[in-house]
């Protein structure tokens, strides 16, 4: 049987600036474990604005979220931090690391916030996930000395640090050259294979798309291929 | 282990921007200083001031005044009671100034705690005798020891020793106008005559200055025993009990009770000298204000520095509250950064206000008026050192407040989106 990650139920959401637009129609679709899904659309269908309700960041929205069968709706920032935290990982078009910390520690700051793992369990887990990403020997950079494809890594091993029910993924190859996008790519892949780790990836990739396990494809706020 | 964290991602954002952050500390620490110097010096000064009139003064006078006895023998009289006595030209009693039962008084006096000493006095007057002229004058005469020991006796002779006043007979200490005025130097004996008329000679065996030029012109200290002698009295006759508390503002309450209590007339200090203490309470509160301002525009220093911060770094802190930091934990990072910056700031101010303290104690500062007095007076108390620490730390608590509070409402989603 397989095992419910993540679930939307009619979830809708209006932006009211300049004036009210319904920009999600009662969405509802769920992710499954290990599953690695693509949603694409046009730009301005809304599937960023989904990625976000579904991140939990943004709370401005109807309808009823559920990662780990547990229920989001309703809850407080603090605890949807604890909750990102522990069990989402976030990979943006944009890296976002912090560049006072070297590519280690910007990799392990999540897992330190977890604080589950003493300081030096979740150093040898960096070390591990940067492996993996076949960054290691730039651990103790600091990441304006890496390339844009190396950063994106980076961040992709700071997604895994807490080993998480999910990754989201806005554009993740929005900002990277076709080489790059392809080496971003087939890590997504792998970690989906190899960890049964699930992916949900919003992109407008069609070629990116067409290459994961399904593909969820949006338009004028509303599913219209699942 | 979570604060550590919140401690170490504040010092990498604090040391992010070094130069800015140490530009906020330093106003924190000009500030402090600058409290902490102008408060010593300005209550140094004060206490100097103050002390020129409250050290030299009984915080209780016990005396006699030669007043009229308000209730007349005709009074008591039982036929008389119903009706109205008149009595005219009344004059005051001859001997009255003398406080009767001096001693039993001085007893019971030193036995209260909340007494820290107690001395007696006569006062006399007499004239200098400057050749065919006679100048008007005044002998107090005192006990050395105690009013060495409560009234810093010894800190306002300007030459001789004190403790001839009770080992040689007949001696004086004279307040050093008088002495300019009879041409007298130590070891000179000069000639004063009482009110009763008589001649007798006093030896000088010291010089004394109030710093008060009308009192120096005037007034002269000799012993106790000297005083009756001059005043032909017998060694039981005391004119004035001065008495010294632990705690200067419970005179009023125990002048009012002494009074009753001894049946004699008692003045506090706080009404002999009140313009004193309006005085000494306005230039500290001006020392305050201006202490304090300086902490405020110091925090309005910080205040801005971390807003720049926070513009700079909102990217930073959109991941770390999407990677899971709450809100909380954000502001937590920018009130650690200001509590950072008011912390070492402040406790470098601390030491430089200490330091520049030191600098002003040892500037010299002669004054004819002040003869022990040799350099700029300053206060060490510890008092303004820990006023000044914690308004370090409140105001750069508020100063970081306000701009945490901001990064704590960023939304991760509308930085993360712009890009």
């Amino acid at each position: 049987m397989t095992e419910k990650i993540l679930e939307a139920k009619t979830i809708s959401k209006y932006f009211h600036d300049p004036k009210t637009v319904q920009v999600l129609k009662e969405v509802s679709f769920t992710i499954n474990k290990g599953e690695f899904v693509s949603i694409i659309g046009k730009s301005g269908c809304g599937k960023s604005t989904l990625l976000y309700i579904l991140s939990t960041m943004d709370t401005d929205y109807t309808g009823e979220l559920f990662i780990d069968g547990q229920k989001l709706t309703g809850k407080k920032e603090k605890e949807l931090a604890v909750i990102r935290n522990e069990k989402i990982g976030f990979v943006f078009q944009f890296h976002y690391l912090l560049a006072e910390f070297d590519v280690l520690t910007n990799v392990m700051l999540p897992g330190l916030k977890l604080a589950k793992l003493s300081k030096e369990e979740v150093e040898v887990n960096a070390y591990q996930k940067l492996k993996i990403l076949g960054i290691e020997d730039q651990a103790l950079k600091k990441p304006n000395q890496l390339s844009g494809g190396q950063k994106q890594r980076v961040a992709i091993a700071r997604s895994l640090i807490n080993t998480p029910l999910i990754i989201m993924a806005d554009e993740p190859t929005g900002n990277l050259d076709f080489k790059n996008g392809k080496i971003v790519f087939d890590i997504f892949k792998e970690i989906c294979h190899e960890f049964k780790q699930s992916l949900l990836v919003v992109t407008h990739d069609n070629e990116f798309a067409n290459n994961t396990d399904r593909i969820i494809e949006m338009q004028d706020g509303i599913i219209i291929k699942n | 282990m979570r604060y550590k964290l919140i401690f170490r991602i504040s010092r990498a954002l604090l040391f992010a921007r070094w130069k800015q952050t140490l530009i906020a500390a330093i106003g924190v620490t000009f500030s402090i200083t600058m409290f902490i110097t102008l408060l010593g010096f300005m209550t140094g000064l004060n206490g100097l001031l103050d002390g020129l009139m409250t050290n030299r003064t009984a915080h209780i006078r016990l005396y006699n005044e030669a007043k009229i006895t308000d209730v007349q023998p005709i009074d008591k009289y039982k036929s008389y009671k119903s009706s109205y006595n008149f009595v005219q030209s009344l004059k005051p009693k001859n001997d009255n100034l003398k406080i009767q039962n001096n001693r039993g008084i001085i007893q019971a006096i030193k036995t209260d705690e909340r007494v820290l000493g107690v001395c007696p006095k006569i006062s006399t007057q007499v004239f200098y005798n400057a050749g065919a002229v006679k100048l008007n004058g005044m002998i107090n005469g005192i006990e050395v020891e105690s009013e060495k020991a409560l009234f810093a006796f010894e800190d306002y002779m300007v030459g001789g020793n004190s403790n001839d006043l009770q080992t040689i007979s007949n001696s004086v200490i004279l307040g050093v106008g008088v002495a300019k005025k009879l041409l007298a130097e130590l070891g000179d004996v000069i000639q004063v005559t009482t009110i009763l008329g008589e001649i007798i000679n006093l030896k000088v065996v010291g010089m004394y200055q109030t710093g008060i030029a009308e009192i120096d012109k005037v007034q002269s200290y000799a012993s106790i025993s000297t005083t009756q002698r001059i005043l032909g009295v017998s060694s039981d006759f005391i004119t004035d009990i001065q008495v010294k508390l632990k705690d200067i503002n419970q005179a009023p309450q125990m002048a009012i009770e002494y009074a009753n209590l001894f049946g004699t007339s008692a003045i506090d200090i706080q009404a002999a000298n009140s313009q004193f203490e309006t005085g000494s309470s306005v230039r500290s509160l001006i020392s305050y204000a201006v202490g304090i301002t300086l902490l405020i525009v110091a925090g309005f220093g910080i205040y801005n520095i971390l807003n720049m911060l926070i513009y700079e770094k909102m990217d930073s802190i959109a991941i770390l509250k999407a990677t899971g930091f709450s809100g909380k934990d954000v502001s937590n990072i920018f009130i650690t950064i200001a509590l950072t910056i008011g912390l070492v700031g402040g406790a470098f101010g601390l030491l430089f206000g200490f330091a520049l303290c030191n600098v002003i104690d040892a500037i010299p500062f002669e004054t004819d008026a002040l003869p022990t007095i040799k350099t700029y007076p300053i206060n060490y108390s510890i008092k303004y050192y820990i006023i000044a620490a914690i308004f370090s730390v409140v105001t750069t608590y508020f100063a970081g407040f306000f701009p945490s509070r901001k990064a704590s409402k960023i939304d991760p989603v509308e930085i993360i989106r712009g890009k």
